[in-house]
């Protein structure tokens, strides 16, 4: 359904614009039908501009991002508002999301507006019900309010409602639980996979490994703007094979069993823009061959790709 | 419909703000009916010189026996306007360049930028002096749309910083997947954002356009037909009024433009209160 | 010795009145001991952490007594504390990466901290040097400007600082919250580390995430809107807890492992009441499935097993 080809984002820094960050590199990947992708890194990994750039919200440097078979940013005009008719995004603050000197249901209106300036009020009034009872909040409680007066959950669904009240295929989920408190956070994540029950695609982007592993189908794990591990959930759980996932999953909080004590491992002073592979500075198995390379992502069993010289 | 109520309703709530559009109104209102009330022709020799309020002459008169109430009134009528237009032209060319400046970005924005500058380290001042002194009949008119035209770069450069910070919000971002156009984006979203910011614009462009205006006045450059409190107060100062102890002509121009400037400052922070709904509540 | 808080009431004074942030908490901190301090946003355990430490207004103190090693701290007095704090009571702020002034380098900053609390810079920077060897940060940070460090070097670099003087009660407040899983588990290892070797005594541990409280905590507090719900050794609090909040809390965290398409998990219903003018008693009744008449008395916070307190009426 929706598919990344080899899409970079370069961001130009620096006096005169000299200096060159690479956020993204050559990211390619699919998100298919009903199916929830969670896009896993860290921070700098790269992960929210790509879900922003799905979105539309920047432009990449270079690369295509297809949609149903279509370049997203070769779209003009009214294709645009079809395609956000069917891609919609939630962000990680839900606070910031909203303009906080109007009422929160305001980003409703916006849709009646642009989406649906024929239907008539009391048939909105029901569309709109029928949205935010679907995400489990009561409209006379929240319709009405302010942001401040409303929790960061009940703000999170407002945003989720907002994109079920179009026909959406594709949901971008950005963060969108790290904020919530552990007793709402799993609600929000329940929700989600019930959505893709009914039939939604969502790319969900989140830093905690258990999360992911909760509602995804598939897992793809970013470093420094580059894909060092993709395929189905489950495998990757279970069987890690990039050393930065490896060390993701051995350093994930759980509550079922403690962290093994190892040296006390932290960053080092991170080896200057290098040819080869991006975890080279802290990767505990690397070889030479590491430096001066690039590792490509190579499958290794089906449906499962890893980006490593020494695991593949 | 329902926001605009509940702002208007919050609005006549704010103390500050009630202080301060009394203030101005009244001042308004003196501007539109004073001058009916006025018996002589402000620039006439009417009576005694350097007289004290009277009955006869409510305000007192000047060194050459004007009338000091005629002057004033027609004064506020004059400066109000002059405020009003200078400052509006400046305020509109600032939020039109800041917006648009700010929120499309790219080439635009860099030759807007450059204009913005440009316009910025032109010495304000002796453009007017040589503009007017071009100009041999002067009307307020010309006069308010020079200073406005030459006021606006600080407004746009400020407006276009508040517009800069404002594009990268995700209620921003929200609007534009909405699909919403970039002119509805920036009336609907970013304007409103900063409400309360373009009416502390408004403000200083509307005293700057009062002050521009008696500096003018000042130097012989104001209009050439009519009168303006600049025009009182640098009358009165030039003939030692304050010296003499001739208080009623020094005093009715100068409380009149501190008390408008003030009155408008004391709104933008009511209004600041008002269009934050945050602050509304403590 | 360690610490023991009781009845402690702390409320926030606001133009609509008191913010009863802290109700009546009474705990207390063994020797050595890492207590965990848990719950969600607003439940007051930040203002615990705050008010043993730094009680300024609107911070309002109301009552209770806070003793370390037997001796009464006058939280209550912002001038008295002063003995007490960086000596006897430390804390990692949390966002210590951005609580170095820029203007000095690190070594200055260290020797202005110590002059001002009599201690002699040279006479400690043996002991300092060794401790910055733990942390795996290089001598010659003294000689550089915070600005110069990444966010995970400052970090380390002033939890070497708080501990310093070797305080008897260390406050790490949301240490971990800004930082990736691996730099997480790092910083983790280190306060453990500190207790082993005796740098700090005993160690508040303040954090929403409960997952990192079990790698590291000897005990788990829970709170629930400014009152104490729970405090166990953490293997009990998290095998068999006794408060329904704790149990519906650590039921709905996901854990690696988990998957929605073979074990739903459930959230609490509802939310936590406004502190403003909570409901009398128990502050959990309103989302409780347990709840019952009883539960509009304040519940007192007893021992139900050697170390496990419950404030519950159902425990008792």
């Amino acid at each position: 359904m929706l598919a990344l080809e080899s899409v970079s984002k370069i961001y130009r820094v620096g006096v005169l614009g000299l200096g060159k960050l690479t956020a993204v590199s050559e990211v390619s990947f699919e998100i298919g039908e009903k199916e929830i992708v969670a896009l896993i890194g860290e921070s700098g990994s790269g992960k929210s501009t790509i879900g922003k750039m799905i979105l539309r919200l920047i432009p990449p440097t270079s690369g295509t991002i297809r949609f149903e078979g279509k370049d997203i940013f070769s779209l003009k005009g009214k294709a645009v508002k079809e395609y956000y008719r069917k891609v919609q995004g939630v962000f990680q603050d839900p606070f910031a999301s909203y303009n906080p000197i109007f009422k929160a249901d305001r980003i409703f209106t916006m849709i009646r507006e642009e989406f649906f300036p024929e239907i008539s009020r009391p048939q909105w009034e029901r569309k709109l019900e029928e949205a935010l009872r679907a995400v489990g909040l009561n409209p006379p409680d929240v319709l009405g309010k302010y942001p401040h007066q409303l929790s960061g959950g009940q703000l999170q669904r407002f945003l989720i409602a907002r994109a079920l009240l179009l026909d959406i295929r594709l949901l971008v989920a950005d963060e969108i639980i790290s904020m919530l408190d552990a007793s709402t956070r799993v609600d929000v994540l329940n929700l989600l996979a019930e959505l893709r029950d009914r039939g939604l695609s969502i790319l969900f982007i989140t830093h905690d490994l258990s999360l992911g592993h909760y509602i995804s189908d598939r897992s793809v794990v970013l470093y420094k703007g580059r894909i060092v591990e993709m395929g189905s959930t489950e495998r990757i759980y279970s069987r890690p094979l990039h050393p930065y996932t490896e060390m993701l999953m051995a350093s994930v909080p759980r509550i079922d069993q403690k962290w093994t004590h190892g040296e006390i491992r932290v960053e080092r002073n991170a080896v200057g823009p290098s040819l080869g592979c991006v975890y080279y500075g802290r990767c505990p198995i690397a070889q030479e061959i590491c430096a001066r390379r690039v590792p490509p992502l190579i499958e290794v069993e089906s449906g499962h790709q890893v980006a490593c010289h020494m695991r593949t | 419909m329902g926001a605009w109520y509940e702002l208007i309703y919050f609005a006549f709530r704010n103390v500050k703000l009630r202080i301060g559009l009394t203030i101005l109104l009244f001042f308004v209102l003196a501007a539109i009916f004073a001058p009916l009330f006025a018996r002589y022709d402000p620039n006439a020799y009417v009576g005694p010189a350097a007289h004290p309020p009277s009955p006869e002459h409510w305000f007192g008169t000047t060194t050459f026996g004007q009338d000091v109430y005629s002057q004033f009134a027609h004064g506020l009528r004059l400066t109000l306007i002059v405020g009003l237009l200078g400052g509006s032209i400046g305020t509109l060319i600032g939020i039109l360049i800041g917006l648009i400046s700010g929120y499309r970005g790219g080439l635009l924005d860099e030759i807007l930028n450059m204009i913005t500058n440009i316009v910025l380290i032109l010495p304000t001042l002796a453009i007017l002096i040589i503009i007017a002194a071009y100009l041999t009949v002067r009307g307020f008119l010309v006069q308010s749309v020079f200073i406005g035209l030459t006021a606006w770069p600080w407004a746009a450069r400020a407006i276009r910083a508040q517009t800069l910070s404002l594009r990268a919000r995700e209620f921003v971002d929200l609007a534009r997947m909405s699909g919403r156009s970039s002119m509805k984006i920036v009336l609907t979203e970013i304007a409103p954002s900063m409400m309360s910011y373009l009416f502390m614009v408004f403000i200083l462009q509307f005293g700057g356009a009062i002050l521009n205006a008696a500096t003018l006045d000042f130097i012989g450059l104001g209009p050439t037909q009519a009168f303006s409190l600049g025009l009182m107060m640098n009358n009165a100062v030039l003939w030692a009024a304050l010296e003499l102890g001739m208080w009623w002509w020094l005093i009715p121009p100068g409380a009149a433009i501190t008390a408008i400037v003030g009155a408008l400052y004391v709104m933008n922070v009511g209004l600041d209160e008002v269009f934050n709904p945050k602050l509304r509540e403590l | 010795m360690g610490l023991r808080v009781e009845n402690l009431r702390v409320y926030y004074r606001t133009l609509r009145g008191y913010v009863r942030a802290l109700e009546g908490v009474t705990f207390s901190v063994a020797d050595g001991e890492i207590m965990g301090l848990a719950g969600e946003s607003g439940c007051g355990k930040t203002t615990l952490g705050h008010s043993l430490i730094y009680l300024k207004p609107p911070m309002n103190y109301i009552e209770g007594q806070v003793f370390l090693d037997g001796q009464e701290v006058p939280i209550w007095d912002m001038k008295r504390m002063n003995e007490f704090r960086f000596r006897r009571i430390s804390v990692i702020p949390q966002y210590a990466m951005n609580a170095l002034n820029p203007t000095r380098k690190i070594g200055q900053l260290i020797a202005d901290l110590l002059a001002a609390h009599g201690v002699d810079f040279k006479e400690i920077l043996p002991e300092l040097k060794r401790r910055l060897d733990l942390v795996q940060l290089s001598h010659e940070v003294l000689n550089m400007y915070p600005i110069e460090l990444s966010g995970g070097m400052r970090q380390r670099a002033v939890m070497v600082i708080s501990t310093l003087l070797n305080p008897s009660l260390l406050i790490a407040d949301e240490i971990t919250s800004a930082l990736d899983v691996s730099t997480q588990k790092a910083v983790c290892e280190m306060i453990v580390e500190f207790r082993n070797r005796g740098f700090v005594r005993s160690t508040i541990f303040i954090t929403h995430d409960i997952s990192i409280l079990y790698q590291i905590a000897d005990t788990i507090a829970v709170m629930y809107a400014g009152q104490m719900a729970e405090k166990a050794p953490t293997e009990a609090i998290l095998r068999s807890p006794r408060h329904p909040y704790t149990r519906m809390l650590i039921a709905s965290l996901p854990q690696v492992g988990v998957r929605y398409r073979e074990e739903r998990l459930r959230g609490i219903p509802g939310a936590p009441p406004r502190l403003l003018d909570p409901p009398p008693g128990c502050r959990f009744q309103g989302r409780c499935p347990v709840a019952f008449e009883r539960c509009v008395e304040t519940p007192p916070f007893v021992e139900v097993e050697p170390g496990h307190f419950v404030a519950c009426w159902r425990e008792i």
